[in-house]
């Protein structure tokens, strides 16, 4: 892959020009919580966030979209395109582009989702490195680099920029900087080595996801998940603030002039009590134990067989939004045997 | 045993766009069973009803025009292509406004989706359909799919139970196969208030005791509400069934059809995609299945 360094001073001029490449959208402060947003200024941008409250999913797959419009004459006719609007979004954490990854698979597949596909094309990541907190646990999830899914990566090493260049449009971005970038020397390559070291042990949370899958199995009916159905008030913030979960349902609405009605698509949760509602009443999930079981069995059980790892990716947004307090990293310990949380 | 789609006897309308449906006309409405109507369906684009195939045991999105999507199983033979037929039950906001639709007036459709039966590993062995109340919707495709390839199959037999004669799906055309040779289709009912019924009395795994299936050399192909599944799964496994012979159709809450949206999933599958056909062995390993 190709690597280069951009000295720090010069970033502000590197991001004057990425407009050229699309809207600039980055984490900002907004009440309190980072949120992904457009940028007015370049020194909105907050690249030493923690994380944002909503994951880039927002961009790929809106919390609300249209799928189609429905005339007695025409049929069921997509919206008419969105503009070609391009967003460069500047700054995105590696599990966060680790879980785009995911999505992609999850939207590729059999049946591709053209509506996603379209989004997603239109979609440029800018990568950055990060210090974890205590809710981080990236590392453990595998998550904590990302080998693609990214245009360009930033790695801070001090007084450069360590940028890994992932794609043709990465490489353009670059170019159009002009001579804004420098190779890389082996001092720089060294102090990313030794950042990344530091990295590694900076993590205070750690779980063992090495037969994980079967441990879920094998607690399928634990106490625990009794315990926690008690606790889970089902409003749905885990699934709403999680970078994979990926559930939306669909919904006609007719509209006022005869005969024709909109379907649209939103955000839905697992932990609502009509996830696995059919028609005739009967509920496949009905008790609140059983939904939050079901969530966690999914994303580190369900996923693994499917996709071949588990669908979380370590973020720590569902334990930081949670309400009642529900942390997923001592879920884990608990389903383990672990009695505290690994201190590494 | 489970058998990811064979694309191979199917062929997808070709659209770009899989969650956008084609719009089909209700060619037929027949009053099967009060609240089970027998909707008869057409593509308005001629080359993709002639084109549409499936396999028995998928399933159709069906969409009716401001009220929604539901799954639909495909109750019609792919060797009878050209229209559609779907059994369905008034239960929910989407069939209770097709059962307000005519006879002319328009739906839309998208699919087939599923893995539908594995027809060609059942091909050579004999079957056994069992199925019980409106299990018998998913299964009528996989009956005359077998009857109009004969040949292919050896014994078939098709034990089908319902509560009374007027709550018997296809009950007519279902009568008329107890005449014939190339297939034993037992029938019984719970009870018969009309005093006219011809059938077997009784509940349907006794049908069991009228027939001689040999386990060793049969798929079953099981469809019910869960008391079917509870007595007849267990008098199966009493036959000597093994566990990924013993097929199954399961329902499940669905919004895309594709393996997107979520609904469906049980344990670590997708009805939608997965299934919604599935070994008993699927179904014991994959919680919340049955």
């Amino acid at each position: 892959m190709k690597t280069l360094r951009l000295p720090k001073p010069r970033l502000d001029f590197f991001a004057s020009v990425l407009h050229k490449f699309g809207e600039v959208h980055a984490p900002v402060e907004h009440d309190g919580h980072y949120v992904f947003r457009r940028l007015a200024r370049w020194s909105d941008a907050r690249l030493t966030y923690t994380r944002t409250m909503l994951p880039p999913k927002k961009y790929v797959l809106p919390p609300r979209e249209t799928l189609f419009r429905y005339r007695p004459d025409s049929g069921y006719v997509p919206p008419s395109k969105d503009p070609d609007t391009r967003i460069v979004l500047f700054g995105v954490h590696a599990c966060d582009i680790f879980a785009l990854n995911i999505l992609d698979e999850v939207f590729a597949g059999p049946y591709p989702d053209p509506y996603y596909q379209a989004r997603r094309g239109r979609l440029a990541i800018i990568g950055i490195d990060c210090t974890p907190d205590e809710h981080c646990f990236c590392r453990s999830m595998r998550a904590d680099f990302v080998d693609h899914g990214f245009d360009l990566f930033f790695y801070d090493i001090g007084e450069y920029y360590l940028v890994l260049v992932g794609t043709a449009l990465g490489d353009d971005m670059v170019i159009a900087t002009g001579p804004l970038f420098e190779e890389v020397t082996q001092s720089d390559i060294d102090e990313y080595k030794r950042r990344s070291a530091l990295k590694r042990v900076a993590f205070t949370l750690d779980v063992e996801i090495r037969d994980l899958p079967e441990i879920f199995e094998l607690e399928y009916e634990s106490e625990i998940w009794e315990d926690l159905g008690d606790q889970c008030i089902s409003c749905g913030r885990c699934s709403l603030v999680c970078p994979t979960c990926y559930c939306y349902d669909v919904t006609d609405e007719i509209d006022i002039a005869g005969g024709s009605s909109t379907r649209t698509r939103a955000w839905d949760s697992c932990l609502f009590a009509t996830h696995a509602l059919v028609a005739g009443g009967e509920n496949f999930r009905s008790a609140r134990a059983d939904r939050i079981k079901f969530r966690f069995y999914h994303k580190q059980r369900g996923f693994v067989a499917e996709y071949g790892r588990p669908s979380c990716v370590g973020c720590g947004r569902c334990s930081t939004a949670c309400p009642v307090g529900i942390d997923i990293v001592q879920i884990i310990q608990r389903l383990r045997g672990v009695s505290d949380v690994a201190r590494c | 045993m489970s058998h990811a789609a064979d694309t191979t006897l199917v062929e997808r309308p070709g659209l770009a766009n899989p969650f956008q449906p084609a719009m089909a006309r209700i060619v037929r409405i027949f009053k099967m069973v009060p609240d089970n109507f027998l909707f008869t369906l057409r593509f308005l684009d001629d080359g993709l009803a002639r084109r549409f195939r499936h396999r028995p045991g998928q399933f159709v999105m069906l969409s009716v025009p401001g009220s929604g999507e539901s799954p639909i199983s495909i109750s019609s033979s792919p060797t009878r292509p050209e229209v559609l037929e779907l059994c369905v039950r008034r239960v929910g906001r989407v069939t209770n406004a097709l059962y307000r639709l005519q006879t002319n007036d328009l739906v839309g459709v998208r699919g087939p989706y599923g893995n539908g039966f594995p027809v060609e590993q059942i091909r050579g062995h004999d079957l056994v359909l069992v199925a019980g109340g409106l299990g018998m919707a998913p299964l009528r495709s996989l009956v005359w799919y077998v009857l109009d390839k004969r040949d292919e199959f050896d014994a078939v037999t098709l034990l089908y139970g319902a509560k009374t004669p007027a709550d018997m799906l296809f009950r007519d055309e279902l009568v008329s196969l107890t005449d014939r040779h190339d297939i034993t289709c037992l029938l019984t009912v719970d009870a018969d208030p009309t005093g006219r019924w011809s059938g077997y009395t009784g509940v349907l795994p006794m049908l069991f005791n009228v027939t001689a299936i040999d386990p060793v050399r049969t798929f079953a192909a099981v469809c019910g509400p869960p008391v079917v599944y509870k007595y007849v799964l267990q008098r199966l496994l009493e036959l000597g069934f093994t566990k990924d012979r013993i097929l199954m159709s399961l329902e499940r809450r669905m919004k895309c059809g594709v393996g997107k949206c979520g609904h469906c999933s049980v344990g670590y599958k997708y009805t939608c995609i997965h299934g919604p056909i599935f070994t008993y062995w699927d179904a014991i390993n994959l919680p919340e299945m049955i």
